[in-house]
Parts: structure tokens; sequence; C-alpha cells
């Protein structure tokens, strides 16, 4: 607003309105961004900046991006699924079994195609499904997010252990692609991704929804009464979350080519770090896809450095255990303090 | 009187549980004996003596996921050291060093959630991976079998306070048993009857008022997450003991279900409920559901869906009673 009436503003003037609207943990992320890619770039050229090494941390990287714009909707909302995990891990699931009960090996490429779209159809309706219940919880019976995404991770992963017998599911050649394919160099995941960030960020941008979304998770009771229907809106972005959820299932499902109930334990905790890293609050109301798209290459990056730093042994593992739960600690208690000294700044001004 | 017994919590749970054991003891006799009841009470124990921490968090409002991290932390440590020093001793100063390391990583967890007023969910979350991966990493990541541990540890596992004679061998009420009777008083008795305790319900309540009505809060949470630390201290030495090996990889996970328990017991996710024997009720559900349904013929793949589904209903039957109560006054209103 302020930009609209100024008359050509300076580059200098338009950072500081940036910086001052909020931006600045954005602003911080890609300097740290930028900082731990040229210390990598120095000191392990050799390793570090190749083509092999870029591509294998996008393969990564794309799966726990999508999962996590998917918790970072339903941390704007107020709330968290903490579901998105089984919800992926159930849809691949299915996925699988359809790829190998419809498609046997050597079957002619329409039986593939079409095996392939129903199979991929099937997951998205069972990640719609999850999540129209986890919202349906939430939004018509008030249980705490929390809560209920809790009890509905537990009901999915045990309908996955139950389908399963506890078994791993495989998946066919060809369903690979997903999780392994190129398209020119870029792997496929990535480009998955970034459909995905632009579609979501087009969704809380510019639409009534996005809009709706940030106001119930600033304050539902004032959203309630200017008319949002908030039920709605609830649980629509669990429906959403639902559906990514899925998308990382298929990635999955293509990238092992071997679905478990108990695949990745860790990814939720992941999650919702990259969240709180790229400055999603999780009190509610705030965040962006283009802070999780940082602080999810920040992340990648130091995690390929600690990997090449310890050697690639067990401990690496170890160490990125204990790393990534203090990184969450010290960002939670910077974001604290600038929201505070923010607050602080504001107070005085009006008066 | 029913009316009003209906709507107690503690009640509904307690009848369910009743119900659960009628329908499994006349499907599967086996289920009532005295054996399999020391069986069943020897796996509530250990959850029960993390359901009291979990409860008294949940009461304050918040969340704590981190006590299982805290606990293996605590007792592979504790090993380790006793294992280094080739200690011969008994089996009380295993459980000071434990409680004493779980107190400390307790403290850390209060000082962060107190001083600087973060999501408890979100705080916990990270330092289970941070003490967790700070054991892997720095203290070690293989694990001592039976052989390698210290004797009194082993020891501890077969003392029993009586046994009785049953046609697959001994059965005995163990200890530690009593432990979680003597904290489950103690916890009760807190919560009931002194000003901390009270502390505990108006901080859960509302945060904001129990500040101004005098509470300080940040001793109130050291107090909380201390006490946490410090039976997780003794809860991961239990662990360690009665399942003869200290395995760095184990319980960590399990930590929903202690939650869920409380929950299903009747403490409100969002402070300022719950209590005891609620809670103790809800732990002998989800052990029974945990171990029994086998005996009721339903595949063990399912129990996680029924687990789920009692989660879900423990929530959902609060909110219900709620709901019903608002529309009773309601109504109340109406009719004068």
């Amino acid at each position: 607003m302020e930009n609209s009436v100024k008359q050509n503003p300076s580059l200098k003037d338009r950072m500081q309105s940036f910086i001052k609207n909020g931006n600045g943990n954005i602003v911080r992320l890609l300097t740290a961004v930028i900082i731990i890619f040229f210390l990598l770039s120095v000191t392990r050229y050799d390793t570090f900046l190749t083509v092999r090494n870029m591509q294998s941390m996008a393969f990564q990287a794309s799966e726990i991006g999508i999962l996590t714009i998917a918790i970072m909707l339903t941390m704007i909302s107020g709330g968290i699924d903490l579901a998105i995990v089984s919800t992926a891990n159930l849809s691949g699931i299915i996925a699988g079994l359809i790829l190998t009960s419809m498609v046997p090996l050597g079957s002619p490429p329409v039986t593939v195609a079409l095996g392939m779209v129903i199979a991929i159809l099937a997951a998205l309706v069972v990640g719609v499904v999850c999540g129209a219940f986890s919202g349906y919880l939430i939004a018509f019976w008030n249980m705490p997010a929390i809560l209920a995404t809790l009890g509905t991770s537990l009901l999915y992963k045990g309908l996955g252990t139950a389908i399963t017998g506890g078994s791993t599911i495989f998946g066919i050649e060809e369903s690979q692609f997903i999780g392994n394919g190129l398209v020119l160099g870029i792997p496929f995941p990535l480009i998955l991704l970034l459909v995905v960030a632009i579609i979501i960020g087009i969704i809380t941008r510019r639409t009534r929804f996005g809009l709706n979304l940030y106001m119930l998770g600033t304050n539902p009771t004032a959203s309630h009464f200017s008319g949002i229907n908030n039920r709605q809106i609830l649980v629509f972005t669990y429906m959403i979350s639902g559906i990514l959820s899925a998308i990382a299932g298929i990635v999955i499902l293509g990238r092992t080519n071997a679905m478990n109930v108990d695949f990745g334990a860790s990814y939720v905790l992941l999650a919702i770090l990259i969240a709180v890293l790229g400055d999603v609050d999780p009190a509610g109301g705030s965040g962006s896809v283009i802070g999780v798209i940082l602080a999810l290459v920040a992340l990648q990056f130091l995690s390929t450095g600690f990997n090449m730093l310890l050697f690639r042994s067990s401990g690496a593992n170890f160490f990125k255990e204990f790393a990534w739960g203090m990184l969450l600690i010290i960002v939670l208690i910077i974001n604290h303090l600038s929201a505070k000294r923010r607050a602080n700044k504001t107070i005085p001004e009006q008066e | 009187m029913f009316k009003q017994l209906f709507r107690k919590h503690e009640f509904i749970i307690g009848l369910i549980l009743i119900g659960i054991i009628i329908v499994i003891g006349l499907i599967n006799p086996k289920f009532l004996s005295l054996a399999n009841f020391f069986s069943l009470l020897r796996s509530a124990t250990i959850m029960g003596i993390f359901s009291m921490g979990a409860l008294i968090v949940l009461i304050s409002g918040g969340i704590d996921v981190s006590f299982t991290g805290i606990a293996i932390f605590s007792m592979y440590t504790t090993v380790t050291i006793l294992v280094n020093q080739n200690y011969e001793g008994g089996m009380l100063l295993p459980f000071v060093i434990s409680a004493f390391l779980g107190l400390i990583l307790g403290l850390i967890n209060g000082l962060i959630i107190g001083v600087f007023k973060l999501p408890t969910m979100i705080v916990t979350l990270g330092t289970l991976s941070l003490f967790r991966g700070a054991m892997l990493f720095f203290v070690g990541s293989d694990y001592y079998n039976q052989a390698e541990l210290p004797v009194a540890v082993k020891e501890f596992a077969r003392a029993s306070l009586f046994t009785v004679d049953t046609a697959s061998g001994k059965a005995g009420l163990h200890p530690t048993f009593f432990i979680l009777v003597f904290l489950g008083i103690v916890v009760w008795y807190v919560l009931k009857y002194t000003m901390l305790g009270r502390s505990f319900y108006a901080m859960g309540g509302d945060r904001e008022s129990a500040e101004r009505a005098g509470f300080n809060i940040l001793r109130t949470q050291l107090i909380i997450y201390g006490f946490v630390g410090l039976i997780s201290g003794i809860g991961g030495m239990i662990v360690g003991s009665l399942f003869r090996q200290a395995n760095p990889f184990s319980i960590v996970g399990s930590e929903l279900d202690v939650i869920a328990a409380a929950v299903l017991g009747g403490a409100s996710i969002t402070g300022g409920r719950g209590s005891v024997f609620g809670t103790l009720l809800g732990i002998i559900l989800i052990t029974i559901v945990n171990n029994s349904l086998v005996l009721l013929g339903i595949p063990s793949e399912w129990q996680k869906v029924v687990v789920g589904f009692f989660i879900l209903l423990g929530t959902a039957i609060p909110l219900a009673q709620a709901h019903l109560a608002r529309e009773r006054l309601v109504r109340q209103r109406i009719e004068i």
C-alpha cells in the first residue's frame, strides 16, 4: 500500500519495506542458503558441485518437500496434520497393490498405461478420503488437530498393516519413472515438487480460499463472524493435505519400488522442522511456500554437507538426528525473539 | 444419580473396560487367569509410570513427546557408565543415576518451554530428536545384551513379591508395580490437595489468568518437565531391566500410546482436566487391546486400527458430553 503512494521507491527502500513486512526471516533464510552453498562449493568443490550430486539432492528433497507443503497448509489453518506420512504410505500401498495385480510382467503398453492411471487415481482418492476424515473430525467434532490426526495416523497405519499383513508391497518397473526418472536431466520428482509448489502458491496467495485460510488461522472467531465457513475451509485444507501426501506416497513408491507401513517415520518431524524453519507459524495464520522451499534447500545442503564431512558413516545419520533437533529449537527461539522485538518496536510507533 | 455417573468420563471408560474384559473372558477363559493378570500388570506398569508424567503435562495444557527419548538416553547412558566401571553393586545406584540424568534433560525441556513460551509439542519433538541423536552419536549405538548388563540390573528383572504356579511356569507380581502405586498416590495427592497441583490445573485452564492470579509459570513449568524427566529416567531403567537388554533403539515411538492412554482416561489435550484414576484405566484398556486381541481371534495386524479407533473415541466422548451439557443448558433457559 505504502509503495504505491511513494513515487519510484529506490531499491533500498523497497528492500527495507519488504523486510519490514515480516519477510525478514525469508531474507535471513536466503542468506543462509547462499552461505552454505558457497562454503560447500569451496571446501568440497570436487564432490558437491557436480551434476550427479545436484540430482541426488533433488531426489532426496522432493518427497519431503511435498509432505512439508501439505503440513504447512494445515499449520496455516492453526492445526497440524500428523497423519501425512501414514496417508502417504497407505496411498502408496494401494497404488502398489493395484499395479502388481493389474499389470503382470510383460503386459502390453496399453495395459501398463491403464494400470498406472488407475493406480495413481486410486492413490489420490485414498489421500483425499484420509484427509477429509481428519478434517471432518477437526471441523465438525471440534477435535484438537493434534489428537485427531494422531488418532487417524494410527488408524491409517493400522489399515496399511492390516492390508499388507506387515509385509512390503512392490511397484512395477514402469512406475519407477515417477521416483527415479530424469526429464532433460531434471529429476521427475523435482518437477512434481515445483508444480505442487506453484499451484499451492497460487491457491494460498491468489484465491479467496487462500485468504480465508489465513484469516481462519489468525483468528477463527473473527473469521466465523465475518461470514467465512470455517468448517468448509478446514475440511478442504485437510483434503489438500491428503492429496499432497498421496502424491508423495506415489513418488516414494516409484523411488524405492517397495512400500512398507513403517517407511519414513522420521519424516513427520522433518516436515515440521522444515516448516518452522521456513517461517510457518505453528500457532497458525502465517507461512508461505517460498519460505518452505528455501528451508528445504538449506536443510538439504546441510544434510549433504554432514554426509560429506562424516564420510557417509552410519554416525552421520545419528548426528543429523541430533542436529535437526538442535536446529529446530534454535530456529524456534530466534523466531520468537525476533517476533518479540518486532512487537516491541511497533508499539511505541503507534503512540 | 445414574445420570450424574454417566457424566463422569472415568465411569464410561470403566464400563467399556469391564465390557471388554467380560467379552474376552467369555470367549477365552485363559484371559481371566491370575498368570495372565500378572503379565498384563507387568506390561501396564511401564506405560503407567510414563503416563503419570504425560498426565501432568496434559493437565498443564502442554504435550510432551520427548519422554521416551529421555528414558532411553538416561537408561542407556547409565548402563554404559556402569559397564565401563565394572559395577557390581545393588540396584539403587543405577536408578539414582538414571533418574538424575532424566531430571537434567527434563529441566532442559522446561527451560526452553518456560523461558521462551514456545509450543510444547514442537519443542519436545525437537528435543526427542536431539536427545536420541546425542545418545546415538556421542554415547553409542551398540546394544548391551543380557551377558553384558550389570548383575543388579539383570537380577532385578527376576525379582518377584509373590509367585503363583501355573501350567506354563511361575508367574509373579513384580515390585515395580509398587513404584507405580506409590507414584500414582503421590501424583493424586499433589493434584488434589496441594497448591502446586492447583497451579497445574490453573495453567491448563487459562495460562493468562493463572499468571495474573500470581502463579509463577516458569517455576511451575520447570517443576512439571523436571518431574517428567525424573520419572522417565526411572521408567527407562525399569525398561532396561525388565527386558534384560539396553537397546538404544527401543521405546522411542511408543510415546503416542502413552499420551493416548491419558487422553482416553479423560485428560483434556487443551489442558485443565484429567485424573490419575482415569489415566490408569486408559492404560489398562490400551494394554488389554495391545495384548489380548489375539485371544479374541482378531489378527494382530488390526491392533493399531483398534488403538487408533479408541483414541478417537476417547477424544470424542468428552466433546460429545460437553455438547450435550451445552444443549441441556440452552433447553433449561428456554423452559425458564
